[in-house]
């Protein structure tokens, strides 16, 4: 059940969104309108007669398809999305009952929360990244090919980008590969791991071992001379040896010797006797048996083929045999990328994927337009790089950083398509522009609340235009 | 919806010629026979549903019997996966077609409500009763007028198995719960995982199906219906035991394939293809329509891959079912003759023979299914007779049990990750289903 449920978010959640910013715009350019019209009047009354500006009802007519598409298509949304927010899902008003809901309940709480941080880390990093690929790019050969690699995911639609990014997160190491590569890390530094993981003793009562700590024990005492069994369970296929051999009788024991059997006490089919060595059972090889006394390992030995092992140069006395827990532990599966700590910072890293590129190249155009005259001059008087960098070259470009990362602030507060489809509807990585969606057409079927949602975005998305718009104007002077 | 997918997931190049070719000669024959019923030719007919690939073929099938009987004209027009969204405009220009097939009762209530569907005429109703128990007819009622007809039907309450993997570890398929977490043990000291469990967010309604079987065999569908309607609060003492009994199987680790953090993030898909694909694990939870997940892998449904009825956790054989209903959305005695045809045993039969197809008919032998699981299947249904009931999340309002992350979905997986829970899951279920019912 996803192809027609990931199209619908796409039709109706973005458009939903981005008539925040659009609006934002078009508000924007009409006071600047209204403004310039205003300019045109005072001329008009200066140079009375002149005659040269249009008449007023004219450039009315010209503007009015405009206006009138503008109204429809923007005003008109936003007014009734306003309007909508004080009605519940049936029509009947409730007041700010719906603003109220959107910090109430812990779900919704966590979407909040998550579009914090979202807010907070995604634009901040996709900028330094960007800095960091631009800077880099000017001084390396192929630079080219190293832009278009980077900008290449940007090419992709985020959609595809999330399913991209939901098998580069799946838990099992043999499917995902961020998970493949954890495990790949882990086991060259800290060793392979264990031969026998999962597999444990039989459960209930008069069993010859039992479960201590991770290790199996032998639940009795041998002495030198005797034999023990050691029978397991639940060891996995794909852990025995391709040609099992059948697991023997211990063979008999010298003195200061204790032998045994170390075996998979499962017959194929069922019907074996428990805790007995039947013909069709095989033994398990390279198991590690210790002989325990006070603590003290006085002796080990490992399995061969068909299970069987023999401690040796043991003095008389008790012993307790003991297969070590690191025999057991379960392989290292890596991190869980998409449980309910790591979600969101797992989704932030496909966004930065996809995003690092456009940073990149609009930070590479601003590097690009630095005169190189300043640099040299700083260069000239004896200033380190990592001070060119730092004095020159930031102050230089905090233009461009500062457009880029308003505009990824907008961008990430509709973000929606990659926590559809990499969180598939977990709530713990929800955010604000999927829960507006989820509320009013995915299952909530509740418009009042989705529209105070929406209501809420664009409101927060109005500083960020208003910082954007005010650089304009002042750029323009 | 997700059935059809599935089904129409294994389509090979479905044409579209059988249609063609049905709809044009014939017409002569089936006068003759068919008498006074005949009187419908030149009447045209048109009927509405999601189905295509395969599954749009064999309706078609079904559809040319009922021209060859009647000699009417029917045409066929697809919905899309949304089928409210291709109905309501239709609806509200006054332009529907004769008769729809609907995903979910929910819908034909709506509808209902809204005074858009033409009530079944007496001879309609005499079909159903004839050949459908009280609740299904129920199901496809309001106000007391009967409006639809349970024309196609999923079965949910099965196991799927690799029937190796039992072999091995010489365990039989369970009968009851007890068998069922014994064998899981078994399963589990022979070296494979018991159980594949799809609690991932966007796929956690197998989880509401597994609570429902459960439920159903250990509350019996009395309870069942009221715990639907919500007339019976989710705290009480016959949801507890349930969730208790679930625990058995969901609270162990090492039962499910990736541990539970594997668990709660595998997809229905998935959890298929780890059973019979990779061969991971023993057993999983999916409907009839699961057969098109096997397809994708080398297992051979019927063989390699088996079923067993879900097992018993109380007094009642749990048999669930989801559906598409039929509706009649305009007068007329094409509509309502067609909607006869559709309840009548004759259109179920030629159905089952074709395939991909169960049906609530209690009038349909099973020997009139050509595929063997299918066959099996549908003897079951019949033995459930009167206990037989509609999936209940499909029942309740979406919001409660048809959205990922929300609602029973949501509240069912927080509880595989935290099975010890079962106070604080009842009063987050009640809590989400205060909210949705109202």
């Amino acid at each position: 059940m996803s192809a027609p449920q990931d199209e619908a978010p796409q039709d109706e959640a973005p458009q939903a969104t981005t008539g925040g910013p659009a609006a934002a715009v078009a508000t924007g350019t009409a006071d600047g309108g209204g403004h310039g019209g205003g300019e045109n009047d005072v001329k008009d009354d200066g140079g009375k007669g002149g005659g040269l500006a249009p008449p007023v009802w004219l450039a009315v007519v010209f503007l009015l398809p405009a206006l009138l598409l503008l109204g429809f298509l923007v005003v008109y949304p936003i007014v009734y999305s306003v309007i909508r927010s004080f009605f519940d899902a049936d029509g009947a008003f409730t007041g700010a009952d719906n603003y109220v809901g959107i910090f109430q309940g812990e779900a919704r709480l966590t979407a909040v929360r998550n579009t914090l941080v979202w807010i907070v880390v995604a634009p901040t990093v996709v900028t330094i990244l960007g800095l960091v690929f631009a800077v880099l790019t000017e001084r390396i050969r192929w630079a080219t090919v190293f832009k278009l690699v980077v900008f290449m995911p940007m090419a992709i639609s985020l959609l595809a980008s999330g399913v991209i990014f939901r098998l580069v997160y799946e838990q099992d190491p043999d499917k995902g590969v961020a998970n493949a590569a954890m495990v790949a890390l882990h086991d060259t530094f800290a060793g392979g791991g264990a031969s026998y993981p999962g597999a444990a003793p039989r459960q209930g009562q008069g069993v010859p071992v039992r479960s201590e700590g991770g290790a199996v024990v032998g639940a009795a005492p041998v002495e030198p001379g005797r034999t023990a069994l050691l029978p397991l369970l639940r060891v996995r296929p794909e852990q025995l040896p391709e040609k099992p051999t059948p697991a023997a009788q211990p063979p008999a024991a010298g003195p200061r010797a204790i032998t045994g059997t170390v075996w998979f006490d499962f017959t194929r089919g069922g019907g074996g006797a428990p805790n007995a060595v039947d013909a069709t059972e095989s033994g398990l090889p390279g198991v590690k048996v210790e002989a325990v006394r006070d603590g003290e390992v006085a002796g080990s030995a490992t399995t061969g083929d068909d299970g069987t092992f023999r401690i040796t140069g043991l003095s008389a006395g008790q012993y307790t045999l003991r297969i070590p827990a690191d025999t057991f532990t379960a392989a290292y599966g890596g991190a869980e990328w998409l449980g309910g700590t790591l979600i969101t910072p797992a989704i932030i890293g496909s966004y930065l994927w996809v995003w690092a590129g456009f940073a990149m190249v609009l930070i590479a155009a601003g590097l690009a337009a630095i005169p190189r005259d300043a640099l040299e001059a700083a260069r000239v008087d004896g200033a380190t790089e990592w001070q060119v960098f730092r004095r020159v070259t930031i102050p230089l470009l905090a233009p461009v950083l500062t457009v880029v990362l308003l505009t990824l602030v907008i961008n990430v507060m509709k973000v929606f398509d990659l926590v559809f489809v990499i969180g598939g509807g977990d709530p713990k990585a929800s955010v604000l522009a999927l829960e507006m969606w989820t509320e009013s057409f995915g299952g909530g079927q509740n418009q009042g609340a989705g529209s105070a949602i929406a209501v809420l975005l664009f409101v927060l998305v109005l500083p960020a235009m208003y910082i954007n718009i005010r650089r304009l104007r002042q750029e323009r002077k | 919806m997700r059935i059809s997918r599935r089904l129409a997931a294994t389509a090979v190049a479905a044409g579209m010629l059988v249609s063609a070719a049905a709809c044009g000669g014939d017409d002569g024959d089936g006068d003759g026979g068919a008498g006074g019923d005949g009187a419908l030719k030149g009447v045209t007919v048109e009927v509405a549903a999601k189905w295509t690939g395969p599954e749009e073929t064999n309706f078609r099938k079904v559809l040319a019997a009922f021209e060859k009987k009647t000699g009417a004209k029917v045409n066929y027009a697809s919905t899309g996966e949304n089928t409210d969204a291709y109905l309501g405009p239709r609806l509200s220009a006054g332009n529907p077609p004769d008769v729809a097939i609907l995903p979910q009762p929910g819908l034909l209530q709506q509808y209902a409500a809204q005074n858009k569907l033409k009530p079944l005429d007496a001879a309609a109703v005499k079909e159903v009763d004839a050949n459908f128990a009280p609740y299904w007819k129920e199901l496809a009622s309001a106000d007391g007028k009967t409006y639809g007809v349970l024309a196609k039907a999923a079965y949910k309450s099965i196991f799927w198995y690799r029937t190796a993997a039992l072999e091995d570890a010489g365990v039989q398929p369970p009968a009851s719960w007890a068998d069922l977490v014994k064998a899981a043990g078994t399963l589990q000291d022979s070296g494979t995982t018991p159980f594949a469990l799809a609690a991932g967010p966007q796929d956690s309604w197998t989880l509401t199906d597994w609570f429902e079987n459960v439920y159903l065999s250990q509350a019996g569908p009395e309870n069942y219906d009221k715990l639907a309607k919500h007339e019976l609060k989710w705290t009480d003492p016959t949801v507890a035991k349930a969730l208790t009994t679930l625990a058995e199987i969901w609270g162990k680790g090492g039962f499910l394939n990736g541990g539970v953090s594997g668990a709660t993030k595998t997809k229905f898909d998935a959890s298929v293809t780890d059973v019979f694909g990779q061969e991971k694990a023993a057993m999983v939870y999916g409907g009839d329509f699961a057969a098109a997940n096997i397809a994708t892998t080398k297992a051979k449904v019927g063989t390699d891959a088996k079923v067993f009825a879900w097992p018993l956790t109380g007094d009642t054989k749990p048999a669930l079912l989801g559906g598409d209903i039929a509706v009649a959305l305009k007068d007329g005695k094409g509509a309502q003759e067609l909607m006869k045809f559709l309840a009548s045993p004759e259109a179920g039969t030629v159905w089952a023979g074709l395939g991909g197809y169960l049906s609530p008919n209690k009038n349909v032998k099973p020997d009139a299914y050509s595929d063997p699981v299918a066959k099996e299947l549908a003897a079951q249904i019949q033995q459930a007779g009167d206990a037989a009931r509609y999936d209940m999340s499909d029942l309740a309002p979406s919001a409660f049990g048809g959205t990922p992350g929300k609602g029973m979905w949501e509240a069912l997986r927080a509880f595989v990750s935290n099975p010890t829970d079962v106070k604080g899951t009842q009063a987050r279920l009640e809590k989400d289903a205060a909210a949705a019912y109202k």
